[in-house]
């Protein structure tokens, strides 16, 4: 679906250093698959996407979109993707049912109306299809960009913010409804900062700054940077537990923080029955054995953490 | 093609007639273009017999080579007055699109539309076309609407047949049919181009109305009796304003590319 290699992207500005939005991505997006792309404002996810859909070309390198090359084959790019972009970018004074039929057109859907019609109703807006779209809410604006996104039944959909600046419950709408797209099997690329919705909605992360710094999936993530922990809950803590469970092999540390016991290891379904068994038979009161899950922020945090100690060494 | 140019200027005029604006430029311009010089020729007809003193020592010099044979000086005079009016119907193809192009750029620019849009399969030429004919159509119609509007009204105010056969003549279907289109691309491009450097459909319009300059120029030069507008001067005119379109439409399209809006387009 995507594949790029050293894809590169450098803006010359008159009288200004160069300014390097995009160096040497190297990434493949499978087919049905959802890719979050995360990074800081001015990380060049949005230059990496609007290069992806064929709105401006690489500097070098080179990427094949649906198996349409970039810079040679722009048209039929764009004809095979949908695209939301950072602002939904409607025509205000037109009804929701005219901006989408213009899109129709220049996309050359072949029934305007049925399209126009199902997408309305499937995104809730079909009593409103009528009214201008200035008189819209941020979320239904949102709902409506994306009902434009998907009128040609793009197979690969590149979301940029989709959730960005919406309430709480626009925002839950929106998300279930990127759920539902990609168990239809569509591709779909998002952009976010929101790492909840990452971490939800993407069967594999890239983080990004420029540079792609980690790809893999978010459980992988988390392994390869916090290993995997598992959290003891007892009545209380005798010392020498401590050192009966360092013992075990695969065991890599253990860690009390009140009366718990947070055992790093690399093999918690073998390791934990042991464990558990081990602690009863030497008279600890096991309350509650729970993973510590790190969130995806925290990953995030400590890769662009590591990142930025790499680039001041 | 035809279906996406189609799609364009049918969403353009969708947008830009809701602006009151733009409407108003639309219709009250041309009417007040249109009535002035009708007017102008009631009220000197009315007055003929007070002009019957009226002699060719009256008119320019430079103007009584076209005024044909057996005209009489009075209706020298009208022609040398309604001569001046021929540039205002020349102004309505400039500063219709001007104000049409300016809103529909500037627009798309501040509601963010354009990235959108660019993201379809439209090829470049057909956005740019699609623009240019959304701005230019409805000036060089409304332009000869007003042109045709003036022509039917002018029996009705009583000039003579030799004024009406004057105004009918190729000088003035020239400007109206060959120059009038040729300024309206000529300013659509350079709305575009000011467009893109600026954020407000107003700055944009002031500055694009530049382009009235080269008219104001002829309607100066005629008034000091420099030039006197005929065939030939308008044929140049025609020349210069084709010239220009060329570098016109170069300057627009080089500044209309999907990369150069995205990353350059404040």
């Amino acid at each position: 679906m995507i594949e790029t290699k050293q894809l590169t992207k450098i803006f010359k500005i008159k009288k200004s250093p160069d300014v390097p939005a995009v160096v040497d991505l190297t990434l493949s997006v499978a087919e049905g698959e959802v890719f979050g792309f995360l990074g800081p404002n001015g990380a060049g996810k949005t230059t990496t996407v609007r290069m992806l859909t064929s709105l401006i070309g690489p500097t070098s390198g080179a990427a094949w979109v649906n198996g349409f090359k970039v810079g040679e084959k722009d048209q039929d790019i764009r004809r095979s993707v949908g695209i939301l972009t950072e602002s939904p970018g409607l025509y205000e004074r037109l009804s929701a049912v005219k901006n989408l039929a213009i899109y129709a057109n220049l996309y050359d859907v072949e029934q305007v109306d049925r399209q126009v019609e199902k997408y309305l109703r499937m995104l809730g807006l079909w009593s409103r299809r009528d009214d201008p779209v200035g008189s819209f809410s941020k979320g239904m604006r949102q709902k409506l960009a994306i009902a434009r996104a998907l009128l040609h039944e793009p197979k690969l959909l590149f979301l940029d913010e989709p959730t960005s600046g919406l309430d709480p419950e626009a925002a839950r709408l929106v998300r279930s409804f990127v759920q539902e797209l990609s168990e239809q099997g569509r591709t779909i690329f998002l952009c976010t900062h929101n790492l909840n919705e990452a971490d939800r909605l993407c069967d594999r992360i890239g983080i990004f700054k420029s540079r792609l710094i980690e790809i893999d999936t978010p459980e992988n993530l988390r392994k390869k940077l916090f290993g995997r922990k598992v959290v003891f809950h007892l009545r209380e803590i005798n010392p020498r537990w401590i050192d009966s469970i360092k013992a075990f092999a695969g065991v890599e540390n253990v860690q009390p923080v009140d009366e718990k016991l947070v055992v790093s290891m690399d093999n918690p379904q073998v390791l934990n029955p042991q464990i558990i068994r081990m602690l009863v038979e030497s008279g600890a009161d096991v309350q509650f054995v729970g993973e510590l899950r790190h969130s995806l922020e925290e990953i995030y945090l400590q890769t662009m953490r590591e990142t930025e100690q790499e680039g001041q060494a | 093609m035809m279906k996406h140019i189609k799609t364009i200027v049918g969403k353009e005029w969708a947008e830009v007639f809701k602006n009151r604006m733009v409407l108003f430029t639309l219709i009250f311009m041309p009417l007040i273009f249109t009535i002035l010089p009708l007017a102008m020729l009631y009220f000197t007809g009315q007055g003929m017999d007070e002009m019957a003193s009226v002699t060719t020592a009256d008119v320019p010099a430079e103007f009584l080579s076209v005024c044909g044979e057996g005209m009489g000086a009075n209706e020298c005079m009208q022609i040398y007055v309604v001569n001046q009016f021929l540039l205002l119907f020349m102004m309505i193809p400039v500063i219709i699109p001007v104000t049409i192009a300016a809103y529909s750029v500037v627009g798309e620019k501040t509601t963010h539309s354009l990235e959108p849009l660019l993201a379809t399969p439209i090829t470049t030429f057909e956005l740019l076309a699609g623009k240019s004919l959304a701005a230019a159509l409805p000036a060089i119609i409304v332009g000869w609407a007003a042109f045709g509007l003036f022509l039917g009204a002018l029996p009705l105010i009583g000039v003579t047949r030799a004024v009406f056969a004057y105004i009918a003549s190729p000088t003035w279907l020239l400007a109206i049919f060959v120059a009038g289109p040729l300024m309206a691309i000529a300013a659509v491009n350079l709305a575009i181009f000011i467009s893109s450097r600026v954020n407000d459909p107003r700055t944009a319009e002031q500055i694009s109305a530049l382009l009235i300059i080269p008219i104001l120029g002829l309607l100066f030069a005629q008034l000091a009796g420099v030039i006197v507008i005929n065939v030939m001067v308008m044929m140049s005119f025609i020349g210069g304003m084709a010239l220009l379109d060329v570098g016109m439409v170069y300057l627009g399209t080089t500044i209309f590319q999907r990369e150069t809006i995205l990353t350059r387009w404040k």
